[in-house]
């Protein structure tokens, strides 16, 4: 029974990586099929795929969208989830409701809305309208972490701030979001990975700017190659980073 | 005061959230003449929906897909997440978690491309079986249904892999060690115990599987390619071929209701909020 857990859990761990191992494995391969056999070790590939000017921009678009609408939907979804979680408003239930819902809608949808909307109104498409599409994907997340990690803890010294003579403004920048880095910091970057990660939305809202996912996606079509696999080798050693930097800076902080 | 801090969250949400749905619906009813877009009250587009062969196949297929992904997801991931909640130790428990989870940050183009490195005619797969010589032909999975539910069920293994885990360690070892206590066999503490506290959060995960699943349109259309049509790649095509806005809209509620259906069905468990 025992060795049986051990070996679903090697056998689990074989399925999860197996995709990513094969990924990274024939980035470098020293040919022009990212499939078995491999025909030697080479950095070529990389070499492409960091002098690829469109690939870079369309890098920079991304993380520019990621941390731009990140900051927007974590400062919308704190001051919301502040609000609900200390004043009793009349259809707070509601509220909560309305916030959430985007989580429970495909990004198609998301998207295709957006798409007829900018359309009718005549806002041209670009960065910024993909921007605020991932705002509207984030700010639920957002919500949802600060409003659970409002305690009553923060109540009582915001309670004191106040009592103190503290401005609204003040208990929040100096009371409430300093208490609440740690959740802070991690609906952001759960917002970053999400928001620079994300296709559809950037795919049907911008013409020109495009964004690394699209970019990928267009690599896909001219079928196999290396060099695809160097891009996403690349695209998960940012994320793994960013992810790793997170549970090191801020959950080992928590605990 | 409370007012002004939710204000700027719902008017975003309202206006590019809720405004543009409500925009979609009203297109669903116009028609097009020509390549142009006729505002009216015509629910043509979604009899058609519902009679024309090709979008019900895609309605039924997206709903198999899923179904599928949804329960063999569950049944993978409900002993992983078990045996590093109970059999891993303590301190090792968030690195096996986190392990386990990794590749849940590729970026989510490359991760079906990928599959499709390791399931296609020349793919890893294939390779091995050759080798070995357990198969005279390479199999064909990439471009069928299997290797787009194989391409799900590795994103979602990782998914509520996360959120039943979050579940099992909440748990109190006493109840556990109760329904032993009283005799129960490590079945029915499971089946008695276990299982009932966990399902909120079994059913949270399973209704996040659901949605993320059926409104995908990258994965079916890399790993399943154009035999097996989605409902989202339906959309996409409607979209781009024929510039179809309204049927592309219909289309797009039929979806929202069939996540409608399933959240009404699993609301009594359910805890969107407590992700």
């Amino acid at each position: 029974m025992k060795a049986l857990a051990w070996v679903y859990m090697a056998a689990a761990y074989v399925f999860v990586f197996l995709p990513v191992a094969v990924l990274v494995a024939f980035s470098f391969q020293d040919g022009r099929l990212p499939v078995p056999p491999f025909q030697g070790f080479s950095l070529k590939w990389y070499e492409k795929v960091l002098g690829d000017g469109d690939l870079m921009v369309a890098l920079g678009n991304s993380l520019l969208v990621a941390v731009v609408s990140s900051v927007v939907a974590l400062f919308l979804g704190f001051l919301a989830a502040h609000a609900l979680a200390r004043v009793r408003l009349p259809g707070s239930v509601l509220m909560r409701g309305v916030l959430i819902a985007p989580m429970t809608v495909s990004y198609l949808i998301v998207a295709l809305g957006l798409l007829h909307l900018f359309g009718m109104v005549g806002v041209k498409l670009s960065l910024w309208t993909v921007g605020a599409g991932h705002v509207v994907i984030n700010l639920p997340l957002c919500f949802a972490i600060c409003f659970a990690a409002m305690g009553d803890q923060q109540k009582a010294a915001e309670r004191a701030a106040r009592d103190l003579g503290a401005a609204e403004w003040q208990v929040l920048l100096l009371v409430s979001a300093p208490m609440l880095a740690a959740p802070l910091a991690a609906a952001f970057f759960l917002s970053v990975t999400f928001s620079w990660d994300e296709f559809i939305i950037a795919f049907l809202l911008t013409r020109f700017d495009v964004t690394l996912p699209v970019e990928i996606w267009s690599m896909l079509r001219s079928g196999l190659s290396p060099a695809t696999n160097a891009v996403g080798s690349l695209v998960f050693l940012v994320s793994v980073t960013l992810v790793v930097a997170l549970e090191l800076l801020v959950f080992r902080r928590a605990k | 005061m409370g007012w002004g801090l939710v204000a700027p969250a719902l008017i975003w949400t309202g206006a590019f959230f809720v405004l543009p749905f409500a925009a979609m619906v009203v297109l669903s009813f116009a028609h097009m003449e020509g390549r142009t877009v006729v505002q009216g009250f015509d629910v043509g587009n979604y009899v058609r929906a519902f009679t024309d062969w090709t979008m019900v196949k895609a309605l039924v297929n997206s709903l198999e897909i899923t179904a599928i992904v949804t329960v063999v997801s569950l049944v993978l991931a409900y002993p992983l997440a078990a045996i590093i909640a109970f059999r891993v130790p303590a301190r090792w428990q968030r690195l096996a978690l986190l392990m386990a989870v990794l590749p849940f940050w590729t970026s989510y183009v490359v991760r079906s491309y990928s599959w499709l490195l390791v399931l296609g005619q020349n793919g890893v797969v294939n390779k091995a079986l050759l080798g070995l010589g357990l198969i005279a032909e390479p199999l064909e999975i990439a471009s069928t249904r299997t290797a787009t539910v194989i391409g799900f069920v590795h994103f979602f293994v990782m998914l509520l892999t996360l959120t039943i885990y979050a579940n099992l360690i909440q748990l109190s070892p006493n109840y556990m060690r109760a329904a032993q206590d009283l005799g129960a066999g490590r079945w029915q503490t499971f089946r008695h115990v276990v299982l009932p506290l966990t399902l909120p959060g079994v059913v949270t995960g399973a209704f996040l599987t659901f949605v993320l699943c059926i409104g995908d349109y990258i994965t079916p259309q890399i790993l399943g390619g154009n035999t097996e049509l989605t409902l989202p790649q339906l959309i996409m095509l409607q979209l781009g071929r024929s510039g179809n806005f309204p049927l592309a809209s219909a289309l797009s509620v039929v979806l929202m209701g069939v996540v409608t259906v399933a959240y009404f069905l699993s609301s009594k468990w359910l805890r969107l909020d407590r992700v």
